[in-house]
């Protein structure tokens, strides 16, 4: 009905979010990491900006791509109040169930997700910081 | 039968991604991100829609999944055209900016 809602909602404040990470974080101090044993290569860590861009890519996609579903069904409408279900107060009760319900579990699944993908990335940078320590031990 | 199409459409982005990594000119990362949002939150939908049904989820009439499969293609096309607009808007190799000065400079 508008489950979709909820995961807009947290993309807005993850974007904002986002962009006030951005102005606060200072540049990340440059690593030397080795690929393939020999040939070393410059690189920083990932901004916690730019991890969190990625939350809010999931979140704004997967919210146009739903609406467009609401669309699809006639649960979207073109004119106000731009939610079928809220011509009808029954209909629109079952709709916030559905959004405290399917729409929470939605958004809590994707945050969950990114979580995920932001330990790995975590454990991949600690393990390349490893490397390059190991590497400027060797070459001293 | 959406859920179906937008995971194969995020696996297939994923690969295209993988394959061209670490660079991104083609902005191929905004498309993942976009279909594994979706994929994720239609799984949620199916997972309801299961504990509603039952096994009567698995077998649905042959009318509403190609309904369900014209819906999923489209919801790719709108991802693909969200991604090109992006894409044409960041400009990330500079073709669009070339373009234009090429014809002010004429």
């Amino acid at each position: 009905m508008a489950c979709f809602l909820v995961s807009a909602a947290e993309a807005v404040v993850t974007t904002v979010a986002a962009k006030v990470v951005e102005k606060r974080e200072k540049e990340q101090p440059e690593l030397e990491i080795s690929f393939d044993g020999a040939k070393t290569e410059s690189v920083a860590r990932i901004p916690f900006s730019r991890k969190l861009k990625w939350l809010s890519r999931m979140l704004w996609g997967g919210s146009v791509l739903l609406m467009f579903e609401h669309i699809w069904h006639g649960e979207v409408i073109p004119f106000f109040p731009f939610l079928s279900a809220m011509a009808d107060p029954e209909d629109a009760a079952a709709m916030f169930h559905e959004m405290a319900t399917v729409g929470v579990a939605m958004a809590a699944l994707v945050t969950l997700v990114w979580l995920c993908v932001v330990l790995v990335t975590a454990l991949i940078e600690k393990r390349a910081v490893k490397e390059a320590k190991e590497l400027a031990a060797s070459k001293k | 039968m959406t859920l179906l199409v937008s995971v194969f459409a995020a696996v297939i982005c994923t690969v295209i991604w993988y394959k061209k990594a670490p660079k991104s000119e083609m902005m191929v990362g905004v498309l993942c991100w976009m279909y594994w949002g979706a994929s994720l939150m239609w799984l949620i939908d199916a997972v309801f829609e299961y504990a509603e049904l039952g096994a009567e989820y698995f077998t649905p009439a042959p009318a509403d999944m190609l309904n369900d499969l014209f819906l999923g293609l489209s919801v790719v096309a709108l991802g693909l055209v969200i991604w090109l607009v992006i894409l044409l808007i960041k400009d990330p190799r500079g073709v669009i900016k070339e373009a234009i000065f090429k014809k002010k400079g004429k």
